[in-house]
């Protein structure tokens, strides 16, 4: 019967299967059911290109990580605790990334002489059979088999019955971690309740891996991670992706404008796209249109008639949205471009991460156009990013590109969530009418924040034409004069680099406030870097770390921080890019450290590379 | 609102066009028909791209915006998008809309946008300097082309039907009774309204719509279409077409009478295929006269109603949206 139950502090377990094995949502429930038991988490889902890769093939194989404990979590581990392999060809490709000495569930079926085949291992070389996996505790189940058994009374096809695989792994994990079953049970109601026979497969699945665990003596141990000791309140799990949407939403009632996302379906920004068009009953409009350039050309429309315009996309997608977004700098309108991230350049590695946008938000137009770059650096993060990033747009009639990227848009973890009334109020101001005394209407008078009025279409005497050619100052005219151009452009530049008055100064977030090293951050790495430097901290280093929210402009008083430290390193998913603007605009002899693999930094390398440097 | 006149549209910018340019005379038909069509003024946004053409908004004292190559049929969708209540007016060339522009407009085209598109077509690179377009006919001599272009032309009125657009005409720079008709008649349509402009451009390809526009050639090139008509044209209104099955034929009408003849429908997509299909080059032997007027006008839901409906639905359902239950989501655990 239900064997000892350990408590231990924390697990690494990572899901891994064919494309088509639902391994993303066997980890997504998991994860779920995790939140709610109360540890901390974070998530990192991991899956190709390919919607059904070729079945049973080494680059068919999806992956779900999740990392939970009863401490602070900030990453999603590098090595796992456990792997959950549904085919051989999961056990390969995951095979150097498993703790020595941890636990291998794997589905026998998965193992036949094709799937050795499709994974390259010979023929007789079955590594469930030979001794290369002496050093993990292997469970082998053959899952395949169990699952048509449990369905023996259904009356749905084989390969149906076989489509409930994961449940019944999932059930199984449930018993060894000792969970309950709702979580699982009320989705499955939501997601097949209309489908009565769906519905039944999986829940048997479901309370069979469960009973499987729990009966066969095959398994003494069960684990439990006692409850995370966080704040108190009231906590939902959160991707990066459902956070933008929320946030954006939040921005558009707060500011009291109609929302409008103009946007073109590519991986990984499209969930955005999914789940705003949802929100309908908030003001929020939709539009997927032709392509990448009309996506921000419509939200560009919308925002000149008074509506919060956004547009989502990835690298691709930006480069398209370039000329356009010069257009709206421009205009001086409001536009939120929200770019999340993926492997580059060209199509790249759509469903892998980095952070190689970071030069193309900064520079990536013709002529002089600075647009504000804000970075989300958690995917609960992502929420308050979006609103800061609709803020500044609204309030300094300006566009912002908001980056994330693809690790902390599909990435969960666990959010103590703000009450709506907690967030602060975006005020616009239409101008409606001409003030007292104004004769006629200027569209290029600027405030003291050299921000120019927000005048939409439907106000009598204030007609006007805007464009992209240059304008005269003030009037808004078309002008080709020389000395005009070069005041303009630094009056663009002027008001961008204004921002910087209006956002917050840099807090050091780890560390002493000044010391030996640095760590210069910004986006997804946040995680990583935290864990490394808590425990440098721990370990007597002399070392600190800054996260950029802000990235243009920066905030006022980074400078001087740099100033503080002997050594800053600037860790990046890329090959180097916020170390270059740091070292071109502070002349800091600023130290790359930069991962292209289209996967995050993990704790071993960061921390193998700050330990080359921490030298006295 | 009911007083303004063609002067309360012009703006204090000076009209930069060459002088004798086809446009002048679209800006002054523009000027006359807007304020006989009762929209407050500063109701009308007018959207250009990049071309000559496009600097209309700038002499129009209306909300405007030049913005950028092609675009201006994208932008213009998200501006109707977001605000159903303007009177939104698309004006682009055929470099603009069919070439840099061609995949938004045919998307727009489609989705039916209630908005006037006004293509100036002068089957030429004007503000680049004289460039072969995509309207410009085959083995065209340009500065880019000096041994005759390649490019078969597009139809524009085909390229309309063919993405399903609802409202289909054609006029001239140079018939402004005509092009008044048609720029009410795009308006009064609630769709997208597809208007194209035969326009001359007298610097980089003068007289290129001679053969349509000229007194002395107009009646025998040109037939003017209205619903319920026949399609009669030539200088005494002596000849007609008919149609024989599928195939229009020009006759004489000493040998046949009006009802013998194709009697215009804008209602029927099949015939507006065989009208738009009028497209024979005027220098070819037996061609057929080019038509002007409105081809093709159906009714079809246009995309900002029905993207609003659905808006007014879910509020109906769902009622007005409860920010903290969203933020909330489905699963939430309390930490005590």
């Amino acid at each position: 019967m239900s064997g000892i139950i350990n408590e231990i502090e924390h697990v690494v377990i990572k899901f891994a299967g064919d494309s088509g094995d639902g391994i993303q949502l066997t980890g997504s429930q998991f994860t779920t059911n995790t939140a709610l038991r109360g540890n901390d988490l974070s998530t990192f889902p991991d899956f190709p290109a390919e919607i059904r890769a070729p079945l049973g093939t080494l680059p068919g194989v999806s992956g779900f990580q999740l990392h939970f404990s009863s401490n602070s979590v900030y990453t999603p581990g590098d090595d796992c605790d456990v792997l959950v392999a549904m085919n051989a060809a999961a056990l390969k490709v995951n095979l150097k990334s498993i703790k020595k000495g941890g636990t291998i569930i794997v589905n026998t079926d998965g193992f036949d002489s094709k799937n050795l085949r499709l994974a390259n291992y010979a023929d007789d070389d079955n590594p469930l059979n030979n001794n290369s996996l002496e050093s993990y505790t292997v469970h082998k189940i053959d899952v395949t088999k169990l699952t048509r058994e449990a369905l023996a009374e259904s009356t749905l096809g084989v390969k149906e019955k076989d489509r409930a695989k994961n449940m019944f792994v999932l059930g199984f994990l449930y018993w060894m971690y000792d969970r309950d079953l709702a979580s699982t049970k009320r989705f499955l109601e939501e997601k097949f309740g209309k489908k009565p026979d769906l519905f039944d497969s999986n829940i048997k699945a479901l309370q069979a891996g469960y009973n499987f665990g729990d009966t066969t003596e095959l398994f003494s141990t069960r684990y439990t991670v006692a409850k995370a000791v966080v704040k108190a309140g009231v906590y939902r799990s959160i991707t990066g992706n459902s956070a933008i949407s929320l946030g954006l939403v939040t921005a558009a009632q707060k500011s009291g404008l109609q929302l409008f996302l103009g946007s073109y379906p590519i991986t990984p920004a499209s969930d955005i796209l999914h789940d705003l068009s949802k929100y309908k009953n908030f003001n929020v409009i939709t539009f997927q249109a032709e392509d990448e350039i009309a996506a921000i050309t419509s939200s560009i429309g919308a925002s000149y008639g008074g509506s919060l315009g956004i547009t989502t996309t990835s690298g691709p997608g930006m480069a398209l949205k370039a000329e356009a977004m010069g257009l709206a700098m421009m205009l001086e309108i409001p536009l939120v471009i929200i770019n999340i991230q993926r492997g580059g350049p060209s199509t790249g590695l759509p469903t892998k991460t980095e952070q190689s946008d970071l030069m193309q938000a900064y520079y990536g137009r013709n002529g002089e156009c600075p647009i504000p770059i804000i970075s989300a650096s958690s995917p609960s993060d992502c929420f308050y990013v979006a609103i800061e990033a609709c803020r500044i747009s609204i309030e300094h009639m300006t566009p912002v590109i908001l980056l994330s990227d693809g690790f902390i848009a599909n990435g969960a973890e666990p959010w103590k969530f703000p009450s709506a009334s907690d967030i602060v109020e975006i005020k616009v101001t239409f101008k409606k009418s001409l003030d007292e005394g104004e004769e006629k209407f200027l569209p290029y008078l600027r405030d003291e924040k050299l921000v120019r009025p927000w005048s939409i279409p439907g106000y009598a005497g204030l007609e006007h034409r805007i464009g992209g050619l240059e304008k005269q100052d003030i009037t808004g005219n078309v002008s080709y004069d020389a000395d005009n151009h070069e005041h303009m452009v630094k009056t663009r530049q002027a008001k961008v680099d204004m921002i910087a008055n209006y956002i917050p100064e840099q807090e050091i977030n780890l560390g002493a406030d000044s010391g030996d090293i640095l760590i210069l951050g910004w986006g997804s790495t946040s995680g990583v870097i935290t864990t490394v430097v808590q425990k440098l901290i721990k370990e007597g280093h002399s070392i600190s770390h800054c996260h950029l929210r802000y990235i243009r402009p920066f905030p006022k008083n980074l400078g001087n921080i740099f100033k503080r430290f002997k050594k800053v390193i600037i860790p990046e998913i890329n090959n180097g890019q916020l170390v270059k603007i740091i070292r071109d605009l502070y002349l800091v002899d600023a130290i790359a450290y930069n991962k292209i693999k289209g996967n995050p930094i993990t704790q071993a390398e960061l921390e193998g590379f700050i330990m080359t440097h921490t030298g006295k | 609102m009911s007083t303004l006149t063609a002067k309360d549209f012009v703006t204090d910018q000076e009209v930069r066009w060459c002088p004798g340019c086809g446009d002048y005379s679209i800006l002054k038909q523009v000027q006359t028909v807007l304020p006989t069509l009762g929209i407050p003024r500063e109701n009308i946004a007018i959207i250009s791209g990049i071309g000559c053409s496009s600097r209309f908004p700038y002499y129009m004292n209306t909300y405007g915006m030049h913005s950028i190559h092609g675009r201006a049929t994208a932008i213009a969708s998200g501006l109707k998008a977001s605000r159903p209540d303007l009177s939104v007016w698309i004006v682009t060339g055929d470099g603009d809309s069919m070439s840099i522009g061609g995949n938004h407009l045919i998307h727009l085209l489609r989705r039916n946008f209630n908005v006037q598109i006004l293509l100036f077509n002068n089957q030429i690179y004007g503000l680049t300097k004289g460039q072969y377009s995509p309207t410009s006919e085959e083995n065209k001599i340009t500065k880019s082309t000096p041994f005759g272009s390649l490019d078969h032309p597009f139809n524009p009125g085909a390229l309309a039907l063919g993405a399903d657009a609802t409202f289909i005409a054609r006029s001239m720079d140079r018939d402004p009774k005509h092009l008044q008709e048609m720029l009410r008649r795009s308006h009064a349509h609630q769709g997208t309204s597809f208007l194209e402009i035969y326009q001359n451009c007298n610097i980089f390809n003068d007289m290129a719509f001679e053969v349509f526009t000229e007194k002395g050639s107009k009646p025998e090139e040109a037939v003017f279409v209205e619903h319920g008509k026949p399609l009669l044209f030539g200088a005494n209104q002596d000849k007609g077409i008919r149609l024989d099955g599928f195939k229009p034929q020009v006759v004489s009408m000493s040998d046949y009478s009006a009802d013998d003849l194709w009697i215009h429908d804008e209602k029927d997509i099949y015939k507006a295929q065989i009208l738009t299909r009028l497209f024979d080059n005027p220098t070819s032997d037996n061609h057929l006269p080019r038509p002007f007027g409105v081809f093709y006008a159906i009714d079809r839901p246009c995309y900002e109603e029905q993207l609003h409906a659905q808006v007014a639905h879910a509020l109906s359902v769902k009622g007005k949206g409860d920010l903290d239950k969203l933020i909330a989501g489905n699963e939430t655990w309390t930490v005590l």
